[in-house]
């Protein structure tokens, strides 16, 4: 079988490419270190989605060394918290959330970063992030979850870490004031 | 002597098989107008929907386009190219009938539950849980049911054409397996494979489910069986436009087909890599180890490797053909193919799409970059130009050479057809491109309104343009896009009507040799069962331990009980 001398070339440029795009997403991970969802939240019943270790009553808790930590209930069609409330963090800290779904499948998405992920029921989606500046950023729903989905929707708010500590609401959980403190 | 007059049992299902898909196709096409008008709050007011109605009209375009489109018009061109390249008639029209009407039966079921969603008269109950149906959202069973009998009489279907092959076999023991028959049965192979975990998801967890008779499902292993068939099923619908590209689209060109050897390794490629694949739809899915997420994009960037071959050689052949018909210079030669001939034009621009298409999957598909753009409307933006253009595209186009070969009739409206491939071209580079930025500026998609309209809030940060400005050219371009369905039907209608033998065909459906044929290349690339075998040790590789970790909990755990719509 006669392979022409341009196939060949071609063959092997395409090869080049693909290696390249791999060995990006490599260094991505290893190099610069991107995190990606996984399965290191673990599962939840989605009946009692607070019964097991993996999840807290929804809101914001300090989590040592000043880090904070989020949970993040999503069902049709709100984020609790986040809807009603936003969800108040400090700037230029670590901060983790946790979203899970009691209900359907959904979506978790902050417009203008890297944070996206499904809310799949029975598993707690883990994300870490930090805010590098304060403002107000916004959540979307991006997977259809029911005739509503449209208004599903919330607000993160990052503030200095100052104001933060003197904000009545922070850094108690938000959506539950019996929520407790810190971790 | 035309192909109806040769096969014409053959030729008989093949026209209903398209006709099937053409009303698909025409009803989808105005799902899809309605559904862009709306989202982009053009003429809202006008329209007969509200934002509730918007997901009943959004999963009647992604089934009947995705599914129903798709299988019919597959089902028809296999028909024909089965029987043409074995030159002989299908091993049982009863059988090819038979998968028909399960095809038939399917599509009744899911879009009768679907519609009811705006006609409650109707039976069954909505199902606007979209053409991907996640559990725990849940349709009505007649949904499920028809699901499964699509992907039933599929299999029928492909089974027809593995009947002809074993009988041309027995007839001609030694021989190459012709070009076209080999590209059928690899793309069913992996069809075949690809569909096992949609037929689980549906026939052991989802029917069930949904009559009562289990109480909960795992929401994320049902949602990785549909992956698992999800990736491969747009292999399912590139195939097909991959076949007449590499067998047909050159001749329409005026040359041929530049190597038939490499043609065959392609499609080798895709049985083999098509499946092990389907995690890169759940880069953003709790509950699935990174590594496994890894080894699946290693797989997905290997599949880039048989389309950028096909590039080469679709590309050389068209040369080819354009120095045949006088053509030269290093791209002077372009302008010598026959651009005026809908057949030609229709399926050299849908591979020139296909290319942007490309690109943009190339970004998909990196696991970092994905975080960017899922489940936006960039997403979307790439599928209209894989699916809804590559393939829906080249079937149109294709219909204008093939329609006449098996009904007998004159195409007719020939203006009407000569342009209507670069209406569509140009309607879709407006709505493809502009779906595309707004994904980059994270405008979600299958979302009817557009969001965050309160006063003070402009989340959505454009690099390049207005969000404004990106739904006007939503709007515009897929008016674009109806009005060239609308000219497509008009050409398909009018040439039904035609009477048979009333004049000459234009076209005669004579396929040159390949300038390159399969004589001097291994033996071993006709060997499906050593290929078939190596695809099923890839798919266990790929998602043995995965699903493993899923269901080592419990095959229903954790499970969510049935959240009607
Ligand atoms: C008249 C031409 C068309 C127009 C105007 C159109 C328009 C649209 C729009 C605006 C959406 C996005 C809706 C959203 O995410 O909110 C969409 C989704 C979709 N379209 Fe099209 N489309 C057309 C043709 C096609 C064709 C030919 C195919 C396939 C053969 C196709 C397959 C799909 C699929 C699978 C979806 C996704 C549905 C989902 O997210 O569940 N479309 N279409
Ligand atoms: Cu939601």
């Amino acid at each position: 079988m006669e392979i022409h001398r341009f196939e060949k070339l071609w063959l092997a440029a395409s090869l080049v490419l693909i290696l390249g795009f791999v060995a990006t997403v490599v260094y991505g991970a290893v190099g610069a270190g991107v995190a990606m969802v996984n399965d290191d939240g673990g599962t939840v019943d989605p009946g009692d989605i607070t019964a097991s270790e993996n999840f807290r009553e929804p809101g914001v808790y300090e989590a040592g060394d000043g880090e904070y930590a989020v949970y993040v209930e999503a069902r049709q069609f709100s984020f609790r918290p986040g809807s009603s409330q936003p969800i108040e963090v400090p700037a230029d800290t670590r901060v983790t959330f946790y979203v899970t779904s009691p209900d359907v499948t959904h979506g978790f998405s902050v417009v203008g970063t890297n944070i996206n992920t499904m809310v799949v029921p029975g598993q707690v989606a883990r994300i870490t992030t930090v805010f590098e500046e304060p403002g107000t950023y916004h959540i979307v729903c991006h997977e259809y979850c029911g005739a509503a989905h449209h208004n599903m929707q919330g607000q993160i708010r990052v503030v200095d870490q100052s104001q933060f500590d003197a904000s009545a609401t922070g850094p108690a959980a938000i959506d539950d004031p019996a929520a407790e403190v810190s971790d | 002597m035309a192909y109806v007059d040769e096969y014409p049992r053959a030729a008989k299902i093949a026209r209903w098989e398209f006709g099937v898909a053409f009303l698909a196709l025409a009803l989808g096409g105005v799902f899809g107008l309605v559904q862009a008008l709306y989202r982009t709050d053009t003429f809202r007011e006008a329209l007969p929907i509200n934002a509730a109605d918007y997901y009943t009209i959004l999963t009647g375009h992604g089934v009947l386009l995705a599914l129903v489109f798709t299988t019919f018009s597959i089902a028809a061109l296999f028909t024909w190219a089965t029987t043409r390249s074995l030159e002989r008639p299908l091993a049982s029209n009863r059988l090819a009938w038979g998968a028909f009407w399960l095809l038939v039966i399917g599509t009744v079921l899911a879009a009768t539950s679907i519609l009811n969603g705006f006609v409650p008269q109707l039976p069954f109950e909505s199902s606007d849980v979209l053409f991907t149906f996640y559990a725990p959202m849940q349709a009505h069973p007649a949904f499920y049911l028809g699901a499964a009998l699509i992907i039933i009489g599929s299999w029928v279907a492909g089974a027809v054409y593995f009947l002809t092959y074993w009988e041309w076999r027995k007839d001609n023991p030694g021989e190459r397996i012709p070009l076209q028959t080999f590209m059928v049965l690899t793309t069913f192979l992996m069809w075949y494979l690809a569909t096992l975990g949609v037929a689980v998801e549906v026939v052991v967890f989802l029917i069930p489910w949904s009559l009562g008779l289990i109480d909960t499902v795992d929401p994320l292993l049902t949602r990785t069986l549909f992956w698992f068939f999800g990736h491969p099923v747009v292999y399912f619908w590139l195939l097909p436009a991959y076949l007449v590209w590499y067998t047909v689209l050159p001749k329409l060109a005026g040359g041929r087909l530049f190597s038939d050897p490499l043609a065959r390794a392609v499609f080798v490629l895709f049985l083999l890599l098509s499946t092990p694949v389907g995690f890169h739809h759940q880069y953003v899915d709790p509950g699935i180890p990174e590594g496994f997420k890894f080894v699946s994009m290693t797989n997905t960037m290997m599949l880039l490797l048989p389309s950028l071959l096909t590039a080469f050689t679709v590309v050389a052949s068209l040369e080819h053909g354009a120095r045949q018909r006088g053509g030269g210079g290093y791209v002077g030669w372009l302008r010598s193919l026959p651009w005026d001939r809908p057949a030609f034009s229709g399926c050299a621009l849908a591979g020139l799409m296909f290319a942007a298409g490309g690109f943009s999957g190339m970004i998909n598909a990196g696991m970092n970059i994905n975080y960017l753009i899922h489940n936006t409307l960039w997403v979307p933006g790439h599928f209209h130009l894989t699916v809804g253009t590559a393939f829906a595209l080249t079937i149109m186009a294709i219909a204008y050479w093939l329609i006449p070969q098996i009904t007998g009739k004159r195409l007719q409206h020939r203006r009407l057809a000569m342009v209507q491939p670069y209406v569509w071209f140009v309607g879709m580079t407006l709505m493809s491109n502009a779906m595309h930025r707004a994904g980059l500026a994270g405008l979600p998609r299958r979302t009817a309104e557009p969001m965050f309209q309160e006063a003070g809030s402009a989340p959505f940060d454009p690099v390049v343009g207005t969000v404004g400005e990106m739904r006007l050219q939503i709007a515009i371009g897929s008016t674009l896009l109806f009005v060239a369905l609308a000219m497509f039907l008009v050409v398909m209608f009018g040439t039904w009507l035609g009477k048979s033998g009333a004049a000459p065909l234009a076209v005669n459906g004579s396929i040159p040799d390949p300038l390159s044929g399969p004589e001097g290349s291994p033996r071993v690339l006709d060997n499906l069962k050593v290929w078939t075998a190596i695809a099923v040790v890839l798919v266990a590789l790929a998602y043995g331990l995965p699903i493993w970790s899923i269901i080592s909990d419990g095959l229903l755990t954790p499970g969510s009980p049935p959240i009607p719509v």
